[in-house]
């Protein structure tokens, strides 16, 4: 075969695209190879890949679709984690006139590598799939309002994360920082494939999380149990309102930066060039537009979760509900302006610097009262230490302290010997890990015994908790010191000997991170093999207040055999309170939506358009683009999308229901 | 008469105890900077600190105190589980912060205008007089740098700062000189800083003398600073710009006027000669560069470096026609001679997408640290334009019916 | 520091119901018309994006053709009166569809197809002329904010005549059904908000760039 037509067929897909000379990549490929095909074959030999397809793949069930987002979460949670710790083994290592074991060809990738996936493939889904599992059963229905297209975004974030795990075995992955600013992120300094795994992971990954914010806003508004009015809706349905809201009003943002860029690389065009009067301060501008209110989108849901775990642990109403919501609503608005905060160093002028710097510190009142709200709910309470409690209580004091030294960096004179430091890089650490992370710890050991039936084990939880807790604080810590030594971030290697004894400090944190993760695996696998002891039969093992414990766990796929009549904010802990009494009788068949293979097609199509894309394939691109026009298409011929539960089926799981409750209460 | 002099004594040590926990024994150049700028910088980080520990402490030990206190097993604690409200605390809760970030926030106000980076500076240590042709305090106009020192020690020296890929280049024009990787100033006397990038975007930050600004293409930064002390310190770049960044660090040295004067001599006798064509040459990619002097620079560099038009026959951004304003002729602007050597329309020498490329020209996988073979021809409006400062400004479109604004 | 009653007011001896026994079925697609009004106006964000990109760099000629030299406006507002004239026909369509007349409807349908493509070529014919002239979008970075802005509203109504297409022959194969009407409700907004955006891209990007 001559050249020429290598080149039709495989665009610049060559043999030594693979990373072959790379013995660490090598080494974890072949890790990897040697997993999948022990998973694939371990599927194949118990026959699963049938229920695998039928009962989760193609299913429509929120609450299905809900835990295989914690599971793509986790799954690249530990990919980005190995990221983090290779930078601190390079950062602890690369002194006196040693430069590390990491190229900087290898290394640049790994931090960008690290904040992408960490972002958009770890805390996006992780808040996306508790939101997906909790909201719908908080306001009393059945499933979201386009059970479909939850199932199409979900496999699109998922083809995003598998265009970003491709680029680590072919190819190569950017290396212009986890936002690509241009012009380093240009065709012209960047022509390698790098910046477009980046581009297309994100806006593949970027249709479905849009989507899915528009779902659940719907869902929000449209589908709440009667009798739950706006202001009587759970803290946590109202924080994943205003996340939604954002993720509709930010994410279009980042599709048409990003379209730019590409339109940049792939035609020619002069947007964010040096020359042809582009102009890269835009991209600087309209990214942080959307990054900004990115950053809210991940810790409000959090800020969510906190709430309902404060006010169940204390066993006492939430204080201050009705500020606790504007509150929400006021972070939610001036998330949009404050995106100059992040390059105050840029040269703008002074009035223009102090305007977004006062606007971010104003963003910490709302900040603040939520905090003393979740005090004054503790205040006067019971509080059992659960792990969900323990959790939040190490979120107070964290994110308390990251708030300070965020407000510390909305002031621009201070910004202007912080910013870029290692000061900022704990900054948004402390935040992200010890608001967002902490929260979805939280969440997970709240929800857990709702989604599986039986608890989580405390014992390795606990391990987990503190191993995590202890381990922040010395990874990061110590950054704050490297900051204020004059250290700034995504540096490979390091002249003065005398910071190295900080790097070593938190690599020792990452490695103590490490051990939470590990537990935190262990606790699941101890958890599901101890579930008997564990089982909770009540289906509400922590005397909630909300409408999620009033099913049984796991709920059935239908959620509530009755839709329930809400009188109070806590409208299951009024449910109690009253002696309502479950109806055992009068059952009718159920109507829902049903399973569909479109959106793993339509993902598959996706993932390999992108890979076309980003190879120059042109052919396969076409090919693909065709196929995906002709699915969707397709799709829309099918007009029965919906199905009945007959009413055999749900007395059987609801007579189940009412014996369990009986040996329970016996 | 001793109580008084106890808290006065007592409160002294409390200013000073952060302090010296800060710095002590340590090379927190941050908390311990050698020039003014750095000082008033670093006094504001411990004054917001400050501000903000008032409710930062009491809040994480009233979490811990809460949580011991209302744990389950303790049943002397008061429970009451249906207390969710109460119009006083919540005054209190949205209150205080809010009086803090008012006091922040006229804090944030004044000093971002007083340590404006484009700011002349207001005096060169703590304690020495204002200079006369600062720009009053309160009166919180941008304006820039006259140059109309009234005194020998307040006429800044002037400092041209190219980034390039990935070494420094530093123009003296006042001495005709320019260093590579090593900067030098005399002691308490204001330096500005010009500066610009030739490629992507970096940023120039010497911890011990002032906070850091991006250098970025086609764009001109200021940076006044001062440095108070004599001494050898080290300066780098702080935004990521490619594989060689890490390496791209210089040393800053703090002489005295004497000093100074044998430092422009060395350069003077020891430089080359920095024209175009040594400076496209420089230009090109490498890492970690030595100290490199030279001692006649080609006038307007900085300027042509700015505007991306070394390259001998590019057309400079500030000449570059704008359409519209050349006159009626329709399409003139397009074959316009000069433009890219009258070579035609389309000819810019821009990138070309990766769909119009032929398969071999396509970018591969290897390792790559140099930047394509491009040349620039840029069209922003005037680089060091104030009006760039200004985000409201961006573009000065033209409403229909009235007189256009002139571009820069 | 007075509670707030927990039962807002309920009496206790009155009995409270707190399942709905007696629900009824829901109606399909009830949330679709608020979705697909959220998913237009994130649509719209992406559209304000490129607005603003073209209001940033649309000085930035680097040389090349200004607005002045290269707009026709005769053209373009031929091209507009093409995208207003097919967004009353849908609304005749629209019409059509409450009074249940399915032949009538597709006949509009298909005036709305034709004004579209009419609309498509026209703006395809602009393009081919201001590349083969030179001033294509890698020219300067006005003309590729340009490009991209009408670009864009070009795509959409691509999108939307596949769309049209496909709802002709579906509302052939089952008829007026809810269904169906729902999808043309959804079209229908999708068309009309292109018209709104195309008004802006007439007045902001032709007009004013003429009138420079």
């Amino acid at each position: 075969m001559n050249d020429t037509l290598l080149k039709t067929i495989f665009g610049r897909l060559t043999l030594e695209s693979l990373p072959l000379h790379e013995p660490i990549v090598v080494a974890t490929f072949a890790m990897v190879a040697i997993g999948g095909l022990g998973l694939v074959a371990a599927l194949t030999y118990f026959k699963v890949w049938g229920y695998l397809w039928n009962e989760w793949f193609t299913s429509v069930d929120h609450k299905k679709i809900g835990i295989m987002y914690m599971i793509l979460a986790i799954v690249m949670l530990l990919r980005g984690f190995s990221d983090a710790i290779m930078m601190r083994a390079q950062q602890a290592m690369a002194f006196n006139g040693s430069e590390g074991y990491l190229t900087a060809h290898h290394y640049d990738q790994v931090f960008t590598a690290h904040g992408v996936i960490m972002i958009f493939f770890v805390a996006m889904p992780m808040v996306t799939g508790l939101m997906n599992y909790v909201v719908p059963l908080q306001i009393g229905a059945r499933d979201v309002s386009f059970p479909f297209l939850n199932n199409f975004s979900f496999w699109m974030t998922t083809a995003g994360a598998v265009i970003v795990m491709m680029s680590l075995f072919i190819g190569e992955f950017a290396r212009t920082g986890w936002l690509a600013m241009p012009p380093l992120s240009g065709l012209a300094y960047s022509p390698d494939v790098g910046v477009d795994y980046y581009i297309w992971a994100l806006q593949i990954a970027g249709i479905g999380t849009l989507l899915s914010g528009v779902n659940l806003v719907a869902t929000i508004v449209k589908m709440r149990a009667p009798g739950m009015t706006m202001m009587k809706m759970p803290i946590f349905t109202w924080t994943s309102l205003c996340t939604n809201i954002l993720i509709v009003a930010a994410f279009p943002v980042l599709t048409a930066v990003l379209a730019m860029l590409s339109l940049d690389r792939y035609i020619g065009t002069a947007f964010f060039t040096n020359d042809s009067g582009g102009n890269p301060m835009m991209y600087v501008n309209l990214i942080w537009i959307w990054g900004h209110p990115e950053v809210y989108i991940l810790v409000l849901p959090a800020f969510g979760i906190f709430s309902e775990v404060t006010s169940t642990f204390s066993g006492k109403r939430l204080f201050g509900y009705s500020s606790m919501v504007y509150a929400t609503l006021v972070i939610t608005i001036l998330a949009y302006l404050v995106w100059l905060h992040h390059f105050f160093t840029m040269g703008s002028g002074a009035s223009v610097n102090s305007f977004f710097g006062i606007t971010t510190m104003i963003i910490s009142i709302p900040t603040g009262a939520k905090i003393f709200n979740w005090l004054f709910t503790m205040y006067k309470g019971r509080i059992r230490f659960e792990l969900p409690m323990m959790w939040t209580i190490a979120f107070m004091v964290t994110f308390t302290i990251g708030g300070m030294t965020g407000v510390l960096l909305a002031v621009p004179p201070a910004d202007f010997v912080l910013h870029n430091s290692l000061f900022l890089v704990a900054h948004f650490h402390n935040v992200i890990i010890g608001g967002t992370l902490f929260g979805m710890f939280a969440g997970i050991n709240y929800w857990f015994p709702k989604a599986f039936g039986f608890k989580l084990d405390k014992k390795w939880g606990t391990v987990s908790f503190w191993c995590w807790v202890v381990g922040f604080y010395f990874a990061f810590m110590p950054l704050y010191v490297l900051g204020l030594m004059g250290v700034t971030r995504r540096m490979r290697y390091f002249d003065d000997p005398n910071l190295q004894i900080w790097f070593v400090i938190a690599a020792f944190g990452a490695a103590l991170i490490a051990a939470g993760i590990g537990a935190f695996l262990l606790q699941i696998f101890v958890s599901i093999r101890n579930r008997e002891a564990l089982a909770d039969h009540s289906g509400d093992p922590w005397n909630g207040r909300t409408l999620e414990w009033a099913t049984s766990s796991p709920p059935p796929e239908y959620n509530f055999a009755f839709t329930p009549i809400v009188h109070d904010l806590d409208a299951w802990y009024d449910m109690k309170d009253r002696k309502h009494e479950r109806p055992v009788t009068g059952f009718k068949s159920i109507h829902m939506p049903s399973g569909t293979g479109t959106g793993v097609v339509l993902a598959g199509l996706s993932v390999a358009f992108g890979f076309a894309m980003i190879w120059y394939i042109w052919w396969l691109a076409g090919l693909a683009l065709a196929g995906i026009f002709a699915t969707t298409i397709f799709h829309t011929f099918n007009y029965k999308r919906d199905f009945h539960i007959p009413v055999e089926d749900v007395i059987a799981s609801e007579d189940a229901r009412t014996r369990q409750l009986a040996t329970q209460g016996a | 008469m001793i109580v008084e002099k106890t808290v006065s004594r007592a409160k002294k040590w409390l200013a000073v105890l952060p302090l010296a926990l800060l710095t002590s024994g340590c090379n927190w150049v941050v908390m311990s900077p050698s020039g003014d700028i750095a000082v008033q910088q670093r006094d504001l980080v411990l004054i917001a600190t400050g501000l903000m520990l008032l409710i930062i402490v009491p809040v994480i030990i009233l979490t811990l105190l809460f949580a011991f206190r209302y744990r389950q097993s303790n049943k002397t604690a008061k429970y009451e589980p249906n207390w969710d409200h109460s119009v006083g605390l919540e005054l209190l809760i949205w209150g205080i912060p809010l009086l803090i970030i008012i006091a922040l926030g006229a804090l944030t106000w004044t000093s971002t205008h007083l340590l404006d980076p484009y700011r002349p500076l207001g005096r060169i240590k703590p304690d020495s007089p204002t200079l006369a042709n600062n720009v009053p305090v309160g009166n919180l106009v941008d304006k820039q740098q006259a140059g109309n020192g009234p005194n020998g020690a307040g006429k800044p020296l002037e400092v041209q700062v190219v980034a390039l890929d990935w070494k420094w280049l530093f123009i003296y024009p006042e001495y005709g000189i320019a260093t590579v990787n090593e900067l030098a100033a005399p002691v308490d006397r204001p330096i500005r800083f010009q500066m610009t990038s030739s490629s992507v975007m970096n940023a120039f930050y010497i911890p011990a003398l002032a906070g850091m600004i991006y250098t970025m293409p086609g764009m001109q930064t200021t940076l006044n600073a001062v440095i108070n002390k004599p001494g050898n310190y080290e300066g780098f770049s702080s935004n990521y710009s490619g594989a060689g960044f890490s390496g791209m660090r210089f040393r800053f040295h703090g002489v005295s006027d004497a000093g100074f004067d044998a430092w422009i001599n060395q350069v003077k006798q020891r430089g080359g000669g920095l024209n175009r064509a040594s400076y496209l040459q420089l230009e090109k990619p490498s890492e970690k560069v030595p100290v490199r002097y030279y001692n006649a620079v080609e006038a307007n560099m900085f300027k042509l470096v700015v505007e991306q038009c070394v390259q001998p026959g590019k057309v400079c951004m500030s000449q570059m026609m704008h359409g519209g304003k050349g006159g009626g002729d329709s399409h003139a602007g397009m074959a316009m001679p000069g433009v890219n050597g009258g070579k035609g329309p389309q000819d810019t020498g821009h990138p070309e997408g990766a769909l119009m490329k032929d398969a071999d020209e396509k970018g591969s996988g290897n390792h790559w640290t140099a930047p394509a073979d491009i040349k620039q021809d840029g069209a922003n409006s005037a680089p060091g334009s104030q009006s760039n400062r200004n985000h409201t400004m961006l573009t000065p479109s033209t409403m229909p019916g009235t007189r256009p604004v002139a571009n820069g | 520091m007075s509670a707030i009653p927990m039962k807002d007011g309920l009496n206790e001896t009155e009995k409270v119901s707190f399942y709905d026994i007696e629900e009824h079925e829901h109606p399909d697609g009830a949330s679709t018309m608020l979705g697909f009004w959220m998913y237009l106006m994130s649509d719209c964000l992406i559209f304000a994006v490129l607005f603003a990109a073209y209001a940033v760099l649309g000085n930035s000629y680097a040389g090349g053709p200004s607005p002045k030299e290269i707009f026709e406006l005769p053209l373009v507002a031929v091209n507009t009166a093409m995208l207003l004239f097919s967004s009353i026909t849908y609304g005749f369509a629209m019409l059509s569809m409450e009074e249940g007349r399915q032949r009538v409807m597709q006949m509009w349908l298909v005036f709305t197809g034709l004004f579209g493509l009419a609309f498509l070529s026209i703006e395809m014919y602009e393009f081919a002329n201001l590349i083969h002239e030179g001033a294509g979008p890698t020219r300067s970075a006005f003309l590729s904010s340009f490009f991209t802005l009408v670009g864009t509203h070009g795509l959409h109504v691509t999108m939307g005549l596949i769309w049209l297409v496909t709802l002709m022959v579906q509302v052939q194969k089952h008829g007026l059904i809810a269904a169906n009407k729902r999808r043309l409700m959804c079209l229908s907004m999708f068309w009309h908000f292109l018209d709104v955006i195309w008004i802006g891209v007439f007045t902001f990007v032709y007009l004013m760039g003429t009138l420079r």
